[in-house]
């Protein structure tokens, strides 16, 4: 039995091996399936673009140069996957040509777990943050899985909302009844869900519109909101109440809150914010108010998906702070567009990344090429070059496991490849710290954050002398020469070819060193770059 | 000659002029300043998974709830411990004991959140923890190395949560182990030609970018720089606990806690401002008096042997030491022998930093039929109280990243301690 799996390990190994000699050869690419643009989708680009270049032109600003396809490809890799891309997929990139390559790309990692496994992470810390939350009544990893797999089917995002708010059932047979669940304090009088959090979740998530601040009192900045309108929005999950068969909405005591300056608490009656005629008719409270939080009229909604979406894409919002954006605007004009967009489209979220990727926005550089002058800050203020943002900490992680592989690691990656990348990813995590909800607050780095990289355990032991593991030592090895070890080293970290002067530099580099310890050497480049501001940084 | 290679050489040869080094200077400061003046400094042993305060700080002997727990009388006449802290019972006419600390959290990590913040779980913000915030409300310049320490960090280490990551606690092992992180695994001529090679990258990036790049948005280098200083800085020193008398360092007990713990004292005297302790195992929902007992062991030496320190260094008056669980256990032993979770009436002891020693606060039921204790104290007030006394105003409120204006502690001093 023993000799069985060590037999199997070296054969996997061995394939894997031959897999990886396979990548590294720029003569056997992979080929991408082509994306059709239609007419409209090409209309609607063109109308985002012009809105676009309305703004620079009224700032005047001169907008940036598009920035190299490589550039591109990292900046979606990183957003839907949470990693750099791989050799392997650079190479099946560089068999498409320049005008297919981002829509292709999308169909590739469309059909590519990741993509949905990464974005529902990412779409879950708004629904139900990332504290593990009550013991018994709540699985946040079902949630997730669940979350995933409609993503992965591409389900329209008002039908996956719907069934959030108005989820009933047990938590581990009905997945999405989690969001409801999290909400529930076990120390609580009422054995059910809280009301409060929920319309705090339902507003900021999925309305962008932050209500909840009302909680206490009424709106300290404004006159907008009072404090009933958030309490009123909370009475909607009222009735929802924990029974042997989960969460259902049988509850006979209505939600009750005693407002500020009285001295008794009252029945509350549920109602909503803003434009009541979009309620049904019919269905109990929560389905009434998943009804209308998804009404194709309701543009919050549209706006905050569009928003979210946006944040993702580029790691940053179109509208600061993410879950803040102005009821009654003003809006950027390309909010509007896409959120007639979205909603034209049945709230396709693979439509809506699509469109987006496709602007001219998307595509430009971060730098500008000489002789034109540096951007200033006005530059990512009016979206006239790509925003500099700062890596979030599981990509640090995934990018630097994935350099360390020639290959690309996802689902049908060897169970021990992705064992490791799971444990090392968790390792590396809890030193480095996780932004939690907090996705798109910009915050600055910290010394642990840059000891963790120089002489972290993740970093040393994925770029150490390891012919077997380590894709710095692979390369140096499969190699016809040192240019080819750099030109390849940079692909795995930077996704792009070095420059001249950097390519001739670490050429020379590991010349010296020919005779004397390449591996090392080639260890000490891979360090080099993943100790860069440009590894660290979305650009 | 860097200044390692300076210092070694001071080792070696020139010990009279090591009074130079900033760690010196740190020492030296600290023993020329005024109690008033000196730094203040928290201490927090953690004691993860929920001890038994019928086992260690509120003993019931000869109830029913007891199940045979003895106690053993101390140094403040009328505060009895529970057997097995002899040698924390000696030092209690410093420390006080809160016995009616109650919360709303029953769940290890959401319990976890709040005592380590004094909030509870928020769906809309992450809240510092308390060493978080005192690293914010009081900088300081002096320190190379990280002000906000966590030493055998469980799986929710201090965070920095809406005040940023930069608050997040520097997370370290067993202070047997080098500090990690801070030696590089290249050769000096390998980190020369590294630091040549990164150089020659970050000129390539940052053309075409914004002016001052670094200075006014990526802050890399700079980080890279400071991180550079801290891998050569003296006060490192104060991590290595083997540099001290073994008597000294035994004291604590030959454990990672009581390594820990010592290791702590020497941070303090270093001027850090915040270090955590995680003494881990206390979850004992069966055979809770043997598993508690062991704890004990562990808990006694290091705790006694960092009170005592504390003071023979007159460090005490400047240093606050909290120690206790998320929650405490039930009064009630289930079929299992074992205690369960219970938040609703438990125990912490606070010594130092002006804070009376010898008093006690509140009490639970001996019968354990009443769930709410005499004179509760929720969680918050005992970080209120701790900010108070680090000459922190608790009441401010800062503005979230989500917009929401939140106080620092919205607890209320506890009096008695004062």
């Amino acid at each position: 039995m023993l000799s069985l799996i060590v037999i199997t390990l070296i054969t996997s190994i061995a394939f894997t091996l031959l897999w990886n000699k396979n990548h590294f050869d720029q003569s056997k690419p992979t080929t991408l399936t082509s994306f059709e643009k239609t007419n409209t989708f090409n209309t609607t680009v063109e109308k985002l673009d012009q809105a676009f270049e309305k703004n620079w032109q009224q700032a005047g600003i001169q907008a940036l140069t598009p920035a190299p396809p490589l550039t591109i490809a990292r900046r979606l890799s990183l957003a839907l996957t949470g990693t750099i891309p791989s050799i392997e997929e650079i190479r099946a990139q560089q068999s498409v040509s320049n005008d297919q390559l981002t829509q292709s790309h999308l169909s590739q990692l469309f059909q590519d777990r990741r993509w949905s496994d990464y974005t529902s992470e990412r779409l879950a810390r708004s629904y139900v943050g990332t504290i593990n939350g009550p013991f018994l009544v709540y699985r946040r990893r079902r949630l997730t899985d669940w979350l995933s797999k409609q993503l992965f089917e591409n389900r329209p995002y008002d039908q996956l909302v719907r069934q959030l708010i108005s989820a009933k059932g047990i938590w581990t047979s009905r997945p999405e009844v989690n969001f409801i669940t999290v909400t529930i304090d076990e120390n609580k009088d009422k054995k059910g869900p809280d009301e409060a959090k929920l319309a705090a979740r339902v507003s900021r998530a999925f309305l962008g519109i932050r209500i909840d601040c009302m909680e206490c009192h009424n709106d300290k900045f404004g006159d907008r909101w009072k404090q009933k309108d958030f309490h009123q929005l909370a009475a909607f999950f009222g009735k929802a109440q924990m029974s042997l068969t989960g969460i259902r909405d049988n509850g006979e005591k209505p939600y009750q809150y005693r407002y500020r300056g009285k001295k008794e608490a009252q029945d509350i009656p549920s109602q909503v914010p803003f434009n009541p005629e979009w309620l049904p008719a019919t269905g109990n409270p929560r389905e009434q108010l998943a009804q209308w939080v998804t009404h194709q009229r309701n543009r919050p909604f549209a706006r905050s998906t569009v928003n979210r979406i946006w944040a993702l894409l580029f790691n940053k919002p179109l509208v600061e702070p993410i879950d803040d954006i102005p009821l009654d605007g003003p809006w950027p004009a390309a909010m509007e567009i896409l959120a007639d967009e979205l909603v034209a489209h049945d709230f396709d979220l693979q439509h809506l990344i699509r469109i987006i990727a496709a602007t001219q926005v998307f595509q430009l550089d971060s730098r500008a090429q000489a002789p034109a002058p540096a951007p200033t800050e006005a530059h990512e203020k009016n979206w006239a070059s790509f925003p500099l943002t700062r890596l979030r900490p599981e990509q640090v992680a995934r990018s630097v496991i994935q350099s360390a592989s020639i290959t690309t690691i996802d689902a049908h990656s060897h169970i021990i490849q992705r064992l490791m990348r799971f444990f090392q990813q968790g390792d590396f995590l809890k030193r480095y710290g996780d932004a939690g909800e907090n996705e798109f607050t910009p915050s600055g780095g910290t010394i642990p954050q840059r000891l963790l990289l120089m002489n972290g355990k993740l970093l040393h032991e994925r770029t150490k002398e390891n012919p077997l593991l380590n894709a710095s030592t692979r390369i140096g090895i499969l190699s016809t020469d040192h240019q080819q070890a750099v030109q390849t080293a940079y692909l795995a970290i930077f996704t792009r070819p070095p420059e001249k002067n950097e390519l001739s530099y670490f050429t020379q580099q590991l010349k010296q060193l020919e005779n004397k310890n390449r591996d090392q050497a080639m260890e000490d480049l891979f360090w080099i770059l993943l100790n860069s501001t440009e590894f660290s940084w979305n650009h | 000659m860097n200044r390692r290679n300076f210092l070694h050489t001071s080792a070696a040869g020139l010990s009279a002029f090591s009074w130079m080094t900033p760690m010196a200077d740190a020492l030296a400061l600290n023993a020329t300043q005024s109690k008033s003046t000196r730094p203040k400094s928290v201490i927090i042993l953690w004691l993860a998974g929920g001890p038994s305060q019928l086992e260690t700080f509120d003993p019931h002997p000869g109830s029913s709830i007891s199940y045979g727990t003895k106690s053993i009388p101390t140094a403040v006449k009328g505060m009895n411990l529970a057997a097995g802290l002899e040698q924390s019972a000696e030092v209690m006419n410093h420390v006080s004991l809160i016995r009616s600390v109650t919360s709303k959290e029953g769940d290890h990590e959401r319990a976890f959140y709040n005592i380590k913040t004094g909030y509870r779980p928020n769906p809309t913000v992450v809240h510092p923890s308390i060493g978080s915030i005192l690293c914010h409300q009081l900088p300081n310049p002096k320190i190379e190395i990280p002000s906000h320490i966590s030493i055998l960090p469980n799986q929710w280490p201090a965070r920095g949560g809406y005040l940023g990551a930069q608050y997040d606690a520097f997370q370290m092992g067993d202070p047997k182990q080098p500090v990690p992180d801070v030696i590089p695994h290249a050769s000096s001529q390998r980190q020369k030609q590294r630091r040549q090679g990164l150089s020659l990258i970050e000129s390539s990036f940052a053309k075409g970018r914004l002016k001052q790049l670094d200075e006014q948005k990526t802050h890399h280098l700079q980080n890279m720089a400071n991180a550079r200083k801290l891998m050569q800085s003296d006060q490192l020193k104060a991590f290595d606990v083997s540099q001290a008398p073994k008597a000294e360092r035994l004291a604590y007990g030959d454990t990672r806690f009581g390594r820990a713990c010592f290791a702590a004292l020497r941070l303090v005297e270093a001027g850090v401002r915040c270090i955590e302790v995680t003494l881990s195992g206390w979850d004992s929902h069966a055979n809770n008096h043997e598993s508690q007992g062991k704890r004990i062991q562990t808990l006694d030496p290091a705790f006694a042997a960092l009170i005592k320190d504390l003071k023979r260094r007159d460090l005490l008056d400047s240093t606050t030491v909290l120690c206790g669980g998320e929650f405490g256990r039930t009064p009630q032993l289930n079929a299992a022998e074992g205690r369960d979770h219970w938040p609703k009436g438990f125990s912490m002891a606070i010594a130092g930093g002006g804070i009376q020693g010898g008093r006690i606060i509140g009490a639970t039921d001996p019968s354990g039929e009443k769930e709410q204790p005499v004179n509760p104290v929720r969680v918050q007030d005992i970080h209120a109280t701790i900010q108070h006394q680090m000459g922190i105003d608790f009441e401010e409120e800062l503005i979230t990243p989500v917009g929401r204006p939140i106080a620092l502690s919205d607890g209320s001093l506890i009096e008695e301690l004062l």
